[in-house]
């Protein structure tokens, strides 16, 4: 097995493209695990963190850039990204242990393609997009289209994360994410949820994304779930229309984590409960 | 010599008290060696090729590829073993399949390769033709006549009629009459209780390095409970004698009863033969979870018949354990412990032990007793609240004592379980309010406790310093417990004692570190060697004072006349006598060699406060208090944190754990994600409360502590979750799942 460590993505690009079975290492919290448990023997891992901006945050167009290396403990220090999208943040929070957590990364999160990867419905509720480089060039792309299926991803060969942008936090906006897991940490999702909405002068729900993890072969942003909440005050009835949308929305399957009938209700239960977050810091308030 | 015992209670000077683990530095530092950490010049990479089938018939192996690889240096299959003695042929076709792989996860072939990289490449040539069978993983359903067998004639007489062959026994205890005893009850209470099969969840997975020479002198160091075992099985599958295989236990981190056998050893031993030269084998936590021992997976049928006062009139319980590919599931012992906390006049039980293809199950800490405790207690839980009555109570009315004829057989001594629930209704968890969504429950817990063969060797330096051997794996603080009862019975200081574990070659045979048994049977023989060796230093100070060795006795550490008859003569300490032995006849030593009886029973009530999310089915323990008799507590924290020990893996038994098969027979959650232990944020401190009943079968009144406290906790979060959520719980894990269908279940949505 070879490692590079390139100073710049031309040099990463051409790595990647050039090696059958290259692996990118940024993070390393799925890849060094897989390589231990013999799951992978990887031709070539290309390490990304010396290139220039991987571990930056940076404020671009009243949002945040958020290069591919940035560790979830960095996040979770960074006092805009707490302010502004503080339901991505602590949904990258959730992953692994306080010593994962100094490794971690959004992006590693994602092209890991576990359809219970917990930042990623906390990024799709926040319409985070990435900006992908190959050996095409840059493009961006909406998160939701980078899951493929479990474990696969769209990504071209050659073709690697270079950063995540949320955008501005719109005004009288909130987000939030919740998971279930059986243990209160050290676990996977069983079902995820996250919520991202806006508030009117009148305290109704003007805009709103709700997204579900763990529920299907990649995460799923509910329309159906906006629309229940729109137009309406993110409580009472439309809680209750909001649970019942996302519990049929969910396609679930019995496995070793969880029942169908479970996740179906604990989505619906999920997306209550995180609604009722993003709607109190949407207030301006602290939850 | 007169020794410093009489019939009053005992002071004791170091026995109580709470010094630093001779061993925890070395641990928190990373300089303790585990097993993974021995190393040999020269070393070889062993591994296992398993079995991806749940069961079948291996047609053929064919290894030629194998062996033709570079760097290959041996290649095993079950083959080479040739005959084995009948009493370890069970234990070798774990090791290594026979005709058949039993399980998934089933070892088939082994190599030993110059690196693991071709090692891991070795095992994909091996190519291994099977014949898949029907497989059968469920207790109940591998008991139906028409279940796939996995072994024919096996069968013993005692099972009925009407069975299939994978029932290998049964077994049946108690007295009077459980007609007339539930004719005279006012209630009665007959469910079936279900428990998954839990792992141990020992952190170190097994590893060992094993060198033989062309002589046939081999050496093993292992993670083991026990070493001697070790050795004695090894040989036995190896043909060798048992002196010529030294075996060194490592440090061991955690083993629960399921390092009481071996896996790997028996490998490696033969790899190295047949490579000459060191070959090193470790587990990973996937093969650790498929191929070593979980405890079993149950099925109990419970009739409990009380009166409206609490008086319990006739208890019965049908247990049916499976002990996975081969017969010796714990059914027996969950058979005798069911009803041992009751005084009862009619009581039966009838054990059935089912053979599945899954692992073979290991002993795990306290084994088969903590699913009987479970179906018992939550019926006892549930017939208690039934007539409105106080659970503890309840328990107090019926409770085993002094003078009981237990449910297994013999009659109680002194024991303490009156203690604990007295202390439990004292105490202020008992008492203290309960939120919405919680509930408290209560169980109580039994464990017999085991003594056997031990020896312990105490010398004593040129400088007055003490070693003590013992040959058993310290696993729970037995060389800070031994040190102890070494230095209170010399009368010296802790910090002027030293316990080693010593290897196979240095003592004589030594039973397993299990059955709650080393600081009991351990501890006895340490303090019987201590005074040998003070009979021997008081004889060396009469020999200097010239008077009569019987007119010398031993207190406070120095050798001193027994009276005024004995003359005046300032008391010699023991440093002084070591000072001078080799002038008095030579070292100075003291040993002793039992096979232990009087190992006293203990018993423990548990307490535990659980919240129920109704919305999601997520419990949570709030307060768990833990009472139990410790018999002498020579190391309180070591004692409180046993009981605290047993109640976690209790919890984790209750809440997550468990093996999930899938319809192929495979493991699906072979890894500590999926296979879900407690976490430290799952937990709240488990408070303990020490009760110290005496057992008159030890010196200091020492009972084993280790396995009780993993028998209430099932029992007692059932019945907490039951009355937190509203609906009754019967079938362990209580996992969110389960318990959000019982509520709504309850609701009938």
């Amino acid at each position: 097995m070879r490692y590079e460590a390139p100073n710049s993505v031309e040099a990463a690009v051409d790595l990647l493209a050039a090696t059958e079975g290259a692996y990118v290492l940024a993070g390393g919290t799925d890849l060094l695990v897989k390589l231990r448990a013999e799951m992978l023997e990887p031709d070539l891992v290309v390490d990304i963190k010396r290139i220039a901006g991987m571990k930056d945050i940076t404020a671009e167009n009243g949002g945040w850039r958020i290069g591919a290396a940035v560790s979830g403990a960095e996040m979770g220090e960074h006092a805009g990204l707490l302010r502004d999208w503080p339901g991505v943040v602590e949904a990258v929070g959730l992953i692994g242990s306080t010593q994962v957590q100094g490794r971690a990364t959004l992006a590693g999160n994602l092209c890991n393609a576990s359809p219970a990867a917990d930042s990623v419905p906390a990024m799709v509720a926040a319409n985070a997009t990435l900006r992908i480089v190959g050996p095409k060039g840059s493009r961006d792309v909406a998160v939701i289209d980078v899951p493929a299926s479990p474990g696969k991803t769209t990504l071209a060969p050659g073709e690697f994360i270079a950063s995540v942008f949320l955008p501005a936090k719109p005004e009288h906006g909130g987000d939030a994410y919740l998971r279930f897991i059986p243990r209160t940490e050290m676990d996977i999702a069983v079902v995820g949820c996250g919520v991202s909405l806006v508030l009117d002068g009148a305290g109704k729900v003007s805009a709103a994304r709700v997204s579900l993890g763990a529920v299907g072969p990649k995460v799923m942003l509910v329309e159906a779930g906006a629309e229940a909440l729109i137009g309406r005050a993110p409580k009472g009835d439309a809680l209750e229309d909001l649970a019942a949308v996302c519990s049929a929305a969910a396609t679930p399957i019995d496995d070793k984590r969880g029942t169908v009938d479970f996740r179906r209700h604990v989505a619906g239960v999920l997306a209550r409960r995180a609604t009722e977050i993003a709607a109190i810091r949407a207030k301006g308030e602290t939850a | 010599m007169a020794l410093d015992s009489s019939d009053k209670p005992r002071t004791f000077k170091v026995v109580g008290t709470r010094p630093l683990r001779p061993d925890g530095i070395d641990k928190v530092t990373g300089r303790a060696r585990f097993g993974a950490d021995i190393v040999a010049p020269g070393m070889l990479v062993g591994r296992v090729l398993r079995s991806p089938h749940a069961h079948a018939r291996i047609v053929k192996i064919d290894t030629s590829k194998a062996r033709a690889l570079s760097g290959v240096k041996a290649v095993v299959t079950r083959a080479d073993f040739g005959a084995v003695p009948d009493s370890v042929a069970d234990v070798i076709d774990n090791c290594m399949a026979g005709d058949k792989a039993l399980y998934d996860g089933h070892a088939v072939a082994a190599v030993a390769a110059s690196s693991a990289a071709v090692a891991r490449k070795a095992l994909r040539l091996i190519e291994v033709e099977y014949e898949v069978l029907a497989h059968v993983s469920d207790v109940d359903a591998a008991m139906k006549p028409d279940a796939p067998v996995l072994h024919r004639g096996r069968q013993e007489e005692s099972v009925p009629e009407g069975y299939s062959q994978n029932v290998m026994s049964r077994v049946e205890f108690g007295h009077g009459d459980i007609d007339k005893g539930l004719a005279e009850a006012d209630r009665v209470v007959e469910r079936t209780y279900r428990t998954g099969a839990t792992h141990q969840g020992y952190i170190e997975p097994h590893a060992c390095l094993a060198t033989m020479g062309p002589d046939g002198q081999a050496d093993l160091w292992c993670c083991t409970q026990g070493h001697y075992m070790v050795r004695n099985t090894c040989a036995a599958i190896l043909g060798m004698e048992q002196g010529q295989l030294r075996v060194t236990a490592s440090e061991i981190g955690g083993g629960f009863g399921g390092k009481t056998t071996v896996f790997l050893e028996p490998v490696a031993l033969l790899l190295s033969k047949l490579s000459g030269r060191p070959v090193k084998m470790v587990m990973s936590r996937s093969e650790v979870l498929r191929a070593t021992g979980p405890t079993s997976s149950s099925s109990i049928d419970v009739k409990i018949g009380m009166t409206k006062d609490g008086r319990i009139t006739a208890g019965f319980a049908q247990l049916r354990y499976q002990g996975g590919a081969y017969p010796g599931s714990p059914v027996d012992m969950g058979s005798m412990s069911a009803f041992a906390p009751y005084d009862l006049e009619n009581v039966k039980t009838v054990g059935f032990d089912v053979v599945t293809n899954r692992p073979k199950a290991a002993a795990y800490r306290a084994p088969g007793a903590p699913m009987a405790a479970f179906a018992v207690e939550s019926a006892v839980d549930e017939l208690a609240k039934g007539f409105g009555l106080d659970p503890l109570e309840v328990r107090l009315k019926n409770a085993a004592r002094e003078g009981t004829v237990a449910s297994y057989g013999p009659t109680f001594p002194a024991i303490g379980l009156e203690a604990t629930l007295e202390a439990a209704r004292a105490h202020p968890h008992w008492t203290a309010p309960l939120g919405e969504n919680q509930g408290r429950g209560v169980a109580c817990g039994f464990w017999f406790n085991f003594g056997g063969d031990t020896c312990v060797t105490l010398n004593v330096t040129p400088d007055g310093t003490v070693t003590v051997s013992e040959g058993n794996p310290d696993i729970g603080g037995s060389r800070a417990s031994m040190t102890m009862m070494a230095a209170e019975e010399l009368g010296i200081p802790y910090t002027q004692v030293r316990t080693i574990i010593a290897d196979t070659g240095s003592l004589g045979q030594n039973e397993v570190t299990d059955g709650s048994r080393v600081t009991f049977a351990v501890g006895l023989a340490t303090i019987e060697a201590a005074r040998n060796a003070k009979r021997e230093m008081c004889k060396r100070a009469a020999m200097v004072w010239g008077i009569d060795e019987e007119a010398v006795e031993w207190v406070d550490g120095a050798a001193r006349p027994a009276g005024p008859n004995a003359g005046k003569h300032d008391p010699m300490t023991l440093k002084e006598i070591a000072a001078i032995a080799s002038n008095t006849g030579g070292p100075i030593a003291g040993h002793y060699e039992v096979n232990a009886e009087g190992a006293g029973v203990s018993f423990g009530t548990h307490m535990v406060d659980v919240e129920v999310d109704p919305d999601t089915g997520a419990p949570k323990i709030l307060r768990y208090t833990v009472f139990q008799d410790a018999g002498k507590a020579v190391h309180p924290a070591y004692v409180e944190g046993q009981f605290q020990g047993g109640a976690v893996q209790g919890i984790g038994w209750a809440l997550n754990e468990e093996y999930i098969y899938g319809e192929d027979g495979v493991l699906q959650n072979a890894g500590f994600l999926d296979y879900r232990i407690p976490v430290a944020s799952d937990l709240p401190m488990i408070d303990t409360v020490i009760l110290e009943i005496a057992n008159p079968g030890h010196p200091y009144g020492v009972r084993g502590v280790g396995e009780t406290p993993i028998v209430p906790p099932l029992a007692a979060i059932a019945n907490a979750v039951s009355a937190a959520a509203g609906v009754r719980m019967t079938d362990l894990p209580m996992s969110p799942p389960r318990i959000l269908a019982a509520i709504q279940g309850q609701k009938g949505g």
